[in-house]
């Protein structure tokens, strides 16, 4: 057709990237470890799942907690776990701008209010969970 | 612009992400070490998971866990090259995070 136009521009041109991309600079490798702690949060929440449904059953509950396998596996998830709790938190001063007056609170400020928080969580469901085991 | 349920996704992958950035580390700690080293005993923690407080806990922590898996998971397999799955991808994620929450909220109603 006579007026046909070559497509350069708009969104027809897509930029080929090799599926290698993240591996060509350390940020990037830590971003992609960062999105892919989903993949152990996931994994656990469905542990968890399995584990409730057994509540009901004393021998398959115990046998859940005591087996080699799925202990194992939760202490490979458990650094990726903490990984995405700290990017995580890391995060939320740039995604929570917070201000008093005029004036914005410190990120660091932000970031340490909700580390304290985790630290408390994290005592207070230990304590529940010794006091009732 | 086109309509888009992308919020909808957003706002659970993040809940998601705070839950499981506050909660799920200290729950690792207590089924993968405290229980088998014996600090915590399998029945005390059993009796306490069938508490109706700690059933609504662990629903909405495994229920927004999951969807913040099935966001993240999403993304992070278009960006190593599953772009081309398109739909099949969504439905995979999304809708394996629709199901196991019904099968959480029935096990945990039922238990």
């Amino acid at each position: 057709m006579a007026n046909e136009q070559p497509t350069i521009a708009g969104k027809d041109y897509v930029r080929a990237v090799p599926n290698t991309w993240w591996l060509q600079r350390k940020t990037y490798v830590t971003f992609m470890v960062r999105e892919l702690t989903c993949v152990f949060v996931g994994a656990y929440a469905l542990f968890l799942l399995v584990l409730v449904s057994k509540a009901g059953d004393a021998a398959a509950f115990d046998a859940l907690l005591n087996s080699p396998v799925l202990i194992t596996l939760q202490i490979i998830a458990l650094p990726m776990v903490l990984f995405h709790s700290i990017t995580w938190i890391n995060l939320t001063p740039k995604v929570m701008v917070v201000f008093r007056g005029e004036d914005k609170v410190s990120p660091a400020l932000i970031a340490g209010v909700n580390y304290v928080a985790w630290a408390a969580i994290s005592v207070i469901i230990y304590g529940i969970a010794s006091c009732q085991g | 612009m086109a309509k888009s349920n992308e919020p909808i996704w957003w706002s659970m992958f993040s809940a998601g992400g705070v839950m499981s950035a506050f909660f799920l580390p200290v729950l690792i700690v207590i089924t993968a070490i405290a229980v088998p080293a014996g600090w915590i005993s399998t029945e005390g923690l059993r009796e306490l998971v069938q508490n109706p407080v700690t059933r609504i806990f662990l629903f909405v922590v495994i229920a927004l866990s999951l969807f913040h898996w099935a966001h993240r998971f999403k993304y992070a397999a278009e960006d190593l090259g599953l772009k081309q799955l398109g739909r099949f991808l969504d439905v995979l994620c999304y809708g394996s995070a629709i199901i196991l929450t019904i099968i959480a909220a029935a096990v945990l109603v039922t238990l």
